[in-house]
């Protein structure tokens, strides 16, 4: 569905990707992990077309996504750090991007704003929120137009523990609805049920792309974190 | 792309700048032609007014809303938006607005003083001041990130624009005074958006004698229907190319 081939990106002297190359299929669920600063978000924002790769091409469903933007329509994206127009409030946030998208998503999945139960405070403006709720909402808005590809950008890093578990369930649900998840995240114990493959980058370069099962049976050990540090260890990292 | 022109539009008529923009504008209008018995020499101390304050607020407040809008056109990107729409649309929205906020403030009184060409040429120079100077902060704000870094730039836009490219001119004419400036003063001045639209206005007034010989040839180019249109479209030029500029930067820019 994604096929990135030696995808470069470099910010002055800095290379932030570095000959990426990697592919992505229907129904799979990646976790894309590595220290900080190893271009974990570059990558993910060269997909959405936010950042302009410097070298390379990205292929979505076979067409290459340079000067198009249709594309778009098929991916929900939650950054990072949402950063929303200040003055707006939920309710208009929300209604602004049904407005916009409109056109394309007929069916809307409005779950998850009823989950985190964002209905009460609709009319509170972005200003005013805290780090967690933002986070909510940009997490309504990835999934709120049921696109077919999931981009998630360290999707719980803010959550309290009930949200985060409400967060996971959706996660699995459009998982087993055959849809395309990558996840970038820190917390690794929290991905082992939920991701099927796992892609490794250091400084720019994807070190490893694996079965999640095959990761685990290579190394040994029946938990993600613990397979990572084993590889770390062999010094593959 | 509607869409975005429709927010913009009404995100930035919300503002409390553009209130008083509009409010301002009004008051020195109605006030100029109020103390003024001669509605003519009324119109003159509002034309120096409007070509002070116009650029000022339009490349200023473009340039603060472009850098504070920041997190909105991120949001956009990331849509099944071409970034071009998004930044056609953001154009249109605020040239229209500071357009709309012009036309209240200073076009409704210029128009109900002077219902004459002299107004009709203010009111339009006005409109095509206020787009071309948007145009220009648009460039300002694709050129740095830094958000201290383009206002600056902005600023230093308007103050050569309206001080120094005068005073530039003046320099040289001073400089080449023996030899026959006239023409090349035609072309010199088509490079400044202000004194493009004080010739037009100054010209449609009658009074280009008081500018001596060099006023006579502004007179036969700028006078002449030819000479008219030519005018306004360099006007309208400086309201495209900043802009095509800043929109070629702006696809390629990182987010």
């Amino acid at each position: 569905m994604i096929i990135a081939t030696n995808l470069t990106k470099k910010f002055g002297k800095l290379t932030a990707l570095d000959k990426v190359n990697i592919s992505f299929n229907k129904g799979e669920c990646v976790a894309f992990l590595g220290p900080n600063g190893s271009g974990k978000t570059t990558f993910i924002k060269c997909i959405l077309g936010m950042v302009v790769p410097s070298s390379g091409t990205i292929l979505f469903n076979g067409k290459n996504i340079d000067k198009d933007c249709a594309y778009r329509k098929y991916i929900g994206y939650m950054p990072q750090i949402g950063n929303y127009p200040e003055n707006m409030t939920i309710g208009q946030i929300i209604s602004m991007m049904k407005d916009i998208r409109q056109a394309y998503n007929a069916e809307l999945d409005e779950e998850l704003i009823e989950r985190f139960e964002l209905g009460k405070i609709m009319d509170k403006r972005m200003r005013t929120l805290s780090g967690g709720t933002r986070q909510k909402v940009s997490a309504c808005l990835a999934f709120l137009f049921n696109a077919s590809v999931l981009i998630l950008d360290e999707p719980t890093a803010g959550l309290d523990p009930l949200s985060s578990e409400i967060l996971k369930k959706k996660i699995i649900s459009e998982k087993e609805k055959g849809k395309l998840i990558i996840i970038t995240s820190h917390v690794l114990s929290e991905l082992d049920d939920l991701v099927t493959q796992v892609a490794y980058m250091v400084e720019g370069k994807l070190k490893v792309h694996k079965q999640l099962e095959t990761l685990k049976s290579e190394t040994g050990e029946r938990k993600l974190s613990k397979a990572i540090a084993s590889l770390m260890q062999q010094n593959q990292l | 792309m509607n869409k975005i022109i429709k927010y913009a539009i009404v995100d930035i008529l919300r503002s409390k700048l553009v209130l008083f923009y509009t409010l301002f504008l009004f008051l020195i209008s109605m006030g100029v032609f109020e103390l003024d018995d001669n509605v003519s020499k009324g119109l003159l101390s509002l034309l120096n007014l409007i070509l002070f304050i116009v650029p000022l607020v339009s490349i200023i407040f473009t340039t603060i809303y472009l850098y504070n809008s920041n997190e909105f056109i991120e949001l956009l990107v990331s849509q099944p938006i071409k970034r071009r729409t998004i930044w056609l649309s953001l154009f249109l929205g605020i040239s229209g607005s500071l357009i709309f906020s012009f036309l209240i403030g200073a076009g409704i009184p210029i128009l109900v003083y002077n219902q004459n060409p002299t107004g009709y040429t203010m009111v339009l120079a006005g409109c095509l001041l206020t787009a071309g100077f948007v145009s220009m902060a648009f460039l300002a704000a694709t050129l740095t990130r830094d958000k201290a870094k383009g206002i600056g730039i902005s600023i230093f836009m308007w103050l050569y624009f309206a001080v120094l490219f005068d005073g530039l001119v003046l320099f040289l004419l001073f400089q080449f005074a023996d030899y026959p400036l006239e023409k090349a003063m035609v072309i010199v001045s088509s490079f400044n958006p202000i004194d493009l639209s004080r010739i037009l206005i100054l010209l449609k007034m009658d009074i280009s004698a008081l500018m001596g010989y060099t006023g006579a040839v502004f007179k036969v180019f700028f006078g002449t229907p030819t000479g008219l249109l030519v005018a306004f479209s360099l006007l309208t030029l400086w309201s495209i190319i900043p802009f095509v500029i800043s929109l070629k930067k702006f696809r390629h820019k990182d987010l």
